[in-house]
Formats: C-alpha cells, sequence, structure tokens
C-alpha cells in the first residue's frame, strides 16, 4: 500500500479554524464550513472549534442549536430533502413526505437505520416553478409527487 | 484597472465595440437561462446540448452563453435563439430539442414555432393569427411589465462585468463619486419616493439620511438577502441574474451615509446566488469598483458575502445584525434602531436586495422619472413571485397600482384546469390574503395594507377553491410557531396556543368558541410581541378568518371542509348505483380496507382508511365521491 499523503477532514478542519484563530465574529463561518468537511458538528469539532476561536463552549452550543442548517447528528448518505415552502405546499407536499415516511419507514428529521437515507423536510428551495420539489443529495426533482417520489429515491437503493 | 472615470468610459467603448463584433462575426446568439429554476427543470444539459451539436455539425459562428432566470419559470428550461432579424424563445426544452433546434433553427433556417413561447399554441388566439412569431415583450406576460430592478435578468451574463457595464453599469456610481455630494445622493433618493422593498415599506432615502447624520466615524452598509418567505424568489433571481446591479446599488448607500464596510447576509440555501455574488464583488475588486479610493476618488468601500444558517427570524433586522457577529439571530428591542447603534455598536443601513437594484436607474434616470412611475405613494414598480395554482408561475416586475386581477389574469395567465381563483396571499408568513371581490384593487403599500395585509418582499401565491383556507392559515403558524427565536413568552407560547387550536379545529375537533378566542389570542400576541416576527404571525389567521369566515364556521360547527382538504373532514364513498363492481379500487388500495366483488357493489371501511385518495383516482367510472 503506498502512502497516502491527502488531507485528512480533520486537517482541513484545522486549516479552516487557524484561519480564523481568535476571530468570534466567524463563529457561523467557521460552523458552515466544518459542516461542509465533515458531514456534521458532534461534541469534538464544536470544541476544537470552540477553542481555536477562544469562544466559550456553551456560546458554541448555543449557535449551533439555534440554526435549523446545523447539525449534531451524521445525516444519511442520501439525503433526501422535500420543500414545504408555501408554493410546494399548496401544490401537494406534504402527501410527497407522508408516502416517503411510510416508504422509509421513518418520519422527516430522521435517518434511516443503515444510515442510506435521511429525510427533511425543508423551506423552500427557490424553484418554486416545479413545486412541489424535492432534492437528493442537491439535485432536484420537480413536479414531484406521491408515487414519482417513490420511484426516484428507488434509483438511489 | 479602472483608476478613473475616463477608464469607466474606454472600458465601456471596448466593451461595446466588442459586442459589435461578435454580431458581425457571429450570425447568432443562444442564451440559456440558468437560475436555480433553470438548472433544477435541467438547463445545464441543454447548454451543453446546444454546444455539443454545434460543435458536432462545425457550426462556429454561433455564440452561446449562459444568463439569470429570464423570468418566465414555468417555461423552463428556456432558450432563446437571437438573430439580427428576430429573437426566439424556445421554452420547456431538453437536450433532444435542443439539438433539433440547432438543426433546424441554426443549421436549416427554420422556426420550430409550436415550441417557441413567442409564437405557435402557447400565444392567445388573437396572436395566432397575426403571425408565426411575436416579438418576446408582446408575448402576454411580458407585455406589460416594467423592468428596472430586474433590468439585466435573462439578458446578460451574470458572470460578465463587461457585459454588466456595457448597459450603463457602475455609471451611477461613477456619477455620485464625481458629480455628487453624500447629501445630493439622499436628496435624490428620497425625492424619487423609493420604499423599502423588503416589506417593510419605510423611505430608503430618509433611512439613509439619519445614518448620514451620525458623527463621522465607523459605519456599515448591510443588504438582506434573507429572502425568508417560503415561496418568493425574486431576491434570489437578482442576485442570480445581476448581481454587480447589487454591488453598485450597496456602493453608492455606503457613500452617501459614509461607510467603507458592507455585508451581504445570503441564505445558504441559494448557493447559485452565493457563487455569482462571490464572483461580482471579485471581479469589481479586481477592476477597482471596490477597494481602495475607487475611480481616484477618497471614497473606499469593501463587501463582504455571510451566509444566513436557516433561521427565518433573521430577515429581521436586528436579528440578521445578530447573526453577522456571529450570535444567535436574536432580535433586540428598537430603537436604537440600527441606523444609530447597528453591527458592533455602529450606524448601520440594512436594505433588502430588491431595493439596492433600484438605486443605480434611480441616479442614472433621475428621480423624476423613477416618481414618474408607480401610484401616489408608492413609487416605480415591485417585482413579484408569481407561484402556486396559476398558470405563468415566474417572476413579474409591474408598476406599482396595477391590479392583482392584471398580475394574475394577464401576466399570470390564469388558474390552471379551469379552477376557480379563491385568494392570493402576499407578505408570506407576517401578511394576509386577498379574496376574490379584492381583484380590482391597485397593488401599493396602502391598499394592501387597507386590506389587511402587506406588500411583504414579493411572495404571490395563488390559491384555488381546492386549497383550504383554514389549513393554510394553519400551515402558517405552525411555520412562525416553529421559527419563533423563544426569546419573547407572546411569540413563543401565543403561537404555540394557536397552532394547538388550529391543529385541533382542523382535526375537527374545534368547538364555535375557540374561534372568538382564537382572534384575541392573536391581536394580544400582535400588540406584545418583541419583534416583527411575533407581531405579524397572527396575520394569516386574522386575515383569513376577516376573509372567510364562513369556511371557519364549517370546520367547528359542522366539522366540514369544504376544500377536501383537511382529512378529518370528510370521507371517501363508494355510491353503489354506480359502482360497476370491477374491482380496481380494491386492488390499489394501500391499507387494503375496500371489499366487495362480483354480485355486491364494493365499500370501504371508513375505520380503516388513511384517506390518501387513491381509490377515487383510479376509478374509472367516477363512482367514488369525497363528501
Ligand atoms: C420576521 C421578519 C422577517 C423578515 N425577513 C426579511 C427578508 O427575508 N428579507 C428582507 O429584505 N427583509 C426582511 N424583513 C424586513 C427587515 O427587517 C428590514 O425591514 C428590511 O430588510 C429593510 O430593508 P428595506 O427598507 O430595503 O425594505 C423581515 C422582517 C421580519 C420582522
Ligand atoms: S416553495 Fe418549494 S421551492 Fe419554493
Amino acid at each position: 500500500m503506498g502512502t497516502c499523503n491527502c488531507k485528512t477532514p480533520w486537517d482541513e478542519l484545522n486549516e479552516v479554524i487557524e484561519a480564523h484563530r481568535g476571530q468570534e465574529s466567524a463563529l457561523i463561518e467557521v460552523l458552515h464550513k466544518a459542516q461542509e468537511i465533515m458531514g456534521y458538528l458532534p461534541r469534538d469539532v464544536q470544541e476544537a472549534i470552540a477553542e481555536g476561536l477562544r469562544v466559550p463552549l456553551n456560546k458554541v452550543y448555543g449557535v449551533v442549536s439555534f440554526y435549523h442548517h446545523f447539525s449534531v447528528e451524521p445525516k444519511g448518505k442520501y439525503q433526501i430533502a422535500v420543500c414545504n415552502g408555501t408554493a410546494c405546499y399548496v401544490k401537494g407536499a406534504p402527501a410527497v413526505i407522508s408516502s416517503l415516511e411510510e416508504e422509509l419507514g421513518i418520519r422527516a428529521g430522521e435517518t434511516t437505520q443503515d444510515g442510506k437515507f435521511s429525510l427533511a423536510a425543508v423551506r423552500c428551495l427557490g424553484a418554486c416553478s416545479l413545486a412541489p420539489v424535492m432534492t437528493i443529495n442537491q439535485k432536484a426533482y420537480g413536479l414531484v409527487d406521491a408515487d414519482k417520489a417513490k420511484e426516484i429515491i428507488k434509483q438511489y437503493e | 484597472m479602472i483608476r478613473t472615470l475616463e477608464d469607466l468610459r474606454e472600458f465601456k467603448i471596448q466593451q461595446e465595440e466588442r459586442s459589435r463584433q461578435e454580431k458581425a462575426d457571429k450570425q447568432a446568439k443562444i442564451l440559456v437561462g440558468m437560475g436555480t429554476c433553470g438548472i433544477a427543470a435541467g438547463a445545464q444539459e441543454v447548454y451543453e446540448a446546444i454546444c455539443d451539436e454545434l460543435r458536432q455539425q462545425g457550426i462556429e459562428d454561433v455564440v452561446v452563453a449562459q444568463t439569470g432566470c429570464i423570468g418566465f419559470c414555468a417555461q423552463e428550461p428556456l432558450a432563446e435563439v437571437i438573430l439580427p432579424d428576430r429573437q426566439v424563445l424556445y421554452g420547456h426544452i431538453d437536450a433532444e430539442k435542443a439539438r433539433k433546434i440547432v438543426t433546424d433553427h441554426i443549421a436549416g433556417g427554420q422556426v420550430i414555432t409550436e415550441w417557441a413561447v413567442n409564437g405557435g399554441s402557447l400565444l392567445p388566439k388573437e396572436q395566432q393569427a397575426e403571425a408565426e412569431i411575436v416579438n418576446v415583450g408582446d408575448v402576454p406576460f411580458f407585455k406589460t411589465q416594467v423592468r428596472i430592478a430586474l433590468k439585466n435578468c435573462g439578458v446578460i451574463n451574470p458572470e460578465s462585468l463587461g457585459e454588466y457595464i456595457a448597459r450603463d453599469g457602475y455609471q451611477s456610481l461613477a456619477k455620485v463619486l464625481t458629480e455628487m455630494t453624500p447629501a445630493d445622493v439622499i436628496e435624490e433618493v428620497k425625492k424619487s419616493g423609493l420604499r423599502g422593498r423588503g416589506g417593510g415599506g419605510f423611505s430608503t432615502g430618509m433611512k439613509w439620511e439619519f445614518a448620514h447624520k451620525q458623527p463621522p466615524g465607523q459605519k456599515y452598509i448591510v443588504c438582506n438577502a434573507d429572502e425568508g418567505d417560503p415561496g418568493a424568489f425574486m431576491d434570489r433571481s437578482i442576485l442570480e441574474g445581476d448581481p454587480h446591479s447589487v454591488v453598485e446599488g450597496m456602493a453608492i448607500g455606503a457613500y452617501a451615509i459614509g461607510a467603507n464596510k458592507g455585508y451581504v447576509y445570503c441564505r445558504a440555501e441559494y448557493p447559485i446566488a452565493v457563487k455569482r455574488l462571490n464572483l461580482a464583488i471579485s471581479q469589481a475588486k479586481e477592476q477597482g469598483l471596490l477597494g481602495e479610493n475607487i475611480l481616484g476618488t477618497d471614497f473606499s468601500f469593501d463587501l463582504e458575502v455571510r451566509l444566513g444558517a436557516g433561521a427565518f427570524v433573521c430577515g429581521e433586522e436586528t436579528a440578521l445584525l445578530a447573526s453577522i457577529e456571529g450570535e444567535r439571530g436574536e432580535p433586540r428591542l428598537r430603537p436604537p434602531y440600527p441606523a444609530v447603534s447597528g453591527l458592533w455598536g455602529k450606524p448601520t443601513i440594512i436594505n433588502n436586495v430588491e431595493t439596492f437594484a433600484n438605486i443605480a436607474p434611480i441616479i442614472r434616470r433621475g428621480s423624476d422619472w423613477f416618481g414618474s412611475i408607480g401610484s401616489e405613494n408608492s413609487k416605480g414598480t415591485k417585482v413579484f413571485a408569481l407561484a402556486g395554482e396559476i398558470n405563468n408561475i415566474g417572476l413579474a416586475e409591474i408598476p406599482m397600482g396595477t391590479t392583482l386581477r392584471e398580475v394574475i389574469f394577464d401576466i399570470g395567465g390564469g388558474i390552471p384546469e379551469g379552477k376557480q381563483f379563491k385568494g392570493a396571499q402576499t407578505g408570506g408568513p407576517s401578511g394576509g390574503c386577498i379574496p376574490a371581490e379584492f381583484l380590482d384593487t391597485p397593488i401599493d403599500y396602502d391598499n394592501l395594507a387597507k386590506l389587511g395585509t402587506i406588500m411583504g418582499s414579493g411572495g404571490l401565491i395563488i390559491m384555488a377553491e381546492d386549497t383550504c383556507m383554514v389549513d393554510l392559515a394553519r400551515f402558517f403558524l405552525d411555520f412562525t410557531q416553529e421559527e419563533s427565536c423563544g426569546k419573547c413568552p407572546p411569540c413563543r407560547v401565543g403561537t404555540t396556543v394557536m397552532l394547538d387550536m388550529l391543529n385541533r379545529i382542523v382535526e375537527g375537533k374545534g368547538e364555535v368558541e375557540d374561534l372568538e378566542k382564537l382572534k384575541e389570542l392573536g391581536e394580544n400576541i400582535k400588540a406584545a410581541s418583541l419583534c416583527g416576527l411575533g407581531q405579524t404571525a397572527p396575520n394569516p389567521v386574522l386575515s383569513t378568518m376577516r376573509y372567510f369566515w364562513e369556511e371557519y364556521e364549517e370546520h367547528v360547527r359542522d366539522k366540514k371542509c369544504r376544500a377536501g382538504v383537511c382529512t378529518a373532514l370528510f370521507q371517501y364513498y363508494i355510491i353503489p348505483e354506480k359502482c360497476k363492481r370491477c374491482g380496481i379500487c380494491a386492488k390499489v388500495c394501500p391499507v387494503k380496507c375496500i371489499s366487495g366483488d362480483r354480485q355486491t357493489p364494493y365499500v370501504i371501511d371508513q375505520e380503516l382508511c388513511i384517506k390518501c385518495g387513491a381509490c377515487m383516482e383510479a376509478c374509472p367510472f367516477d363512482s367514488i365521491i369525497k363528501q
């Protein structure tokens, strides 16, 4: 086996922290980058950020828990987001959500046992002309309904 | 580098020369709309297919370029073929159609009329007779629009500073820096009558004046690009389609109030907007249009993007500032207003994306011109994001004072599938609805307030007969309750109680007395909440109660939902006389609660039925009803 000189996620995270050392106001920016790198924000990540930015840990936790975007739980390999904004709601998003809940055996906001799928109901994705809209790992699917949504996730199994 | 006014002029001339040259050398240009909705509908594949097909056919004298949202989102993906003599806007194209357009139209000179938005059967009957292809501007969707904030959207490549400058970009910044004092700028903006497009509708010039009058020292200017109203997408489209217009507007504002640093606070859910905005900022910096001593003057201005993290309350200005500072986005009491004490305690001006996009045109064309558009107390235009039960979903920029009827039926093309219009929601979770009887009200700040709603940031959701207004109010309250930051009890506890009551009502457990209680509670929350979120959260409930009281009554008294939305309040029945005993319904039922056979009509076991509606949809004889 050859040696791999590629960076580990922790190396990347430490670089980001280093670039903002002691900058309290950069907290949200650093959390964004950390979640991008690590996938979620477990306690040890929060501790490293608190230490690097010289912010009390409870403040880091307070900020993480305040914003919906930040997650302290790992997400599934395929992250399904069904838009539940007004346009999508009026066009039938609730039926899409419940059909996926049924199909995956989880509630919105949860991840399947095997770590494959997580399901979230989110606010407007900005593609209202295609309502109802869902995305899987950023790929958008428009004009979905209960049946179509089930068909789409089959492609990811 | 553009160091002086002369350099800017030179740059513009070069750009114009370049595009003249391009026109002379090339036979056609193909523009592909690549905003979020275009890309979600497949614009990237279309773009690639066009380039590939041109390459395969060895056609070299055609330019393919991306542009922002063209605005006619219902027709996405859109591509516009621009020839010297005419423009054809193709809608609903995919990779295969794109290739055929190259073959037939570009190589063969044959317009494919039936795919053209400005031709064929997509046009209204009267226009079809006139000509095969009409001007894009004559298509009803575009015809009555007046584009100021959106003037470059869908026209230029948003990633090209040159194209922005060729369309008079940064001329207004140059003008204020070389010919006007900050006080002149404020006077001009005040005179134009421009009011904030982010919801409140406060005079932009007056707001700037407050900050200008603060003693010199560190000041900030902030752009609110949080666009929290779910179902609204005008700010995203401006940022994606014409990011420099916002940068220029902010720089002019910064000069007027004496700020040297600005932030754009943008939703993290808008990755394309963030990318193009960052690109625009770095281009402007590279050319010296941002940074130290802009255009050789004493004015220096630097701009940064900060990302939101999914909290609706951060659209509220004081919460937004807290978030930029890296804190929890909790609002604080005003006064002091941010214009006096904002970011890190310094005077700060916060304006909406669309507000900033109006600034450069006002400076360039003058306040009199701007003031000539719109109505008495609401000048200029407003961009609305049409969505919901409407044919032409998209962006409509209309002069203030246009009636709702014109927007919905002329521009919007009416309600799909012949359904009946029921109401329009403006202002999102802070706003209210407008019922059919007020369709002829001219839209402006004051008229909407009289109807019990607000202009809001421009979300316009159309609802038809099959939308339940009680459920809609519940939907918005569910939103605000979840988004309440929890700092003040009237909002935190009040919205929870209201939501509980509404949940009971839609589940058929409401009492007649609940309605008055709900209304009273709503009034109290409005009066007692700390910030705009709580102060406006009850609006969707109060407004639907005002116009659709009888629907509320039906829910609590008769336990009926006339729209057939609230599942606890209706059941599916098979009419025995109409049942042909085919058994299809029993086959599709996911919970196997329908029984019957060749001899006996099928019946639904109401105890087990989950009301999914699959049987009704499947029945070939329309024997199943919902009641
Ligand atoms: C709960 C709440 C959410 C808001 N969301 C937004 C928003 O998403 N975008 C926006 O421009 N203004 C929003 N506002 C209004 C801002 O507080 C502020 O008034 C506005 O950005 C000022 O800009 P303008 O004068 O240009 O309209 C919101 C207000 C409240 C109370
Ligand atoms: S409401 Fe779903 S994309 Fe806008």
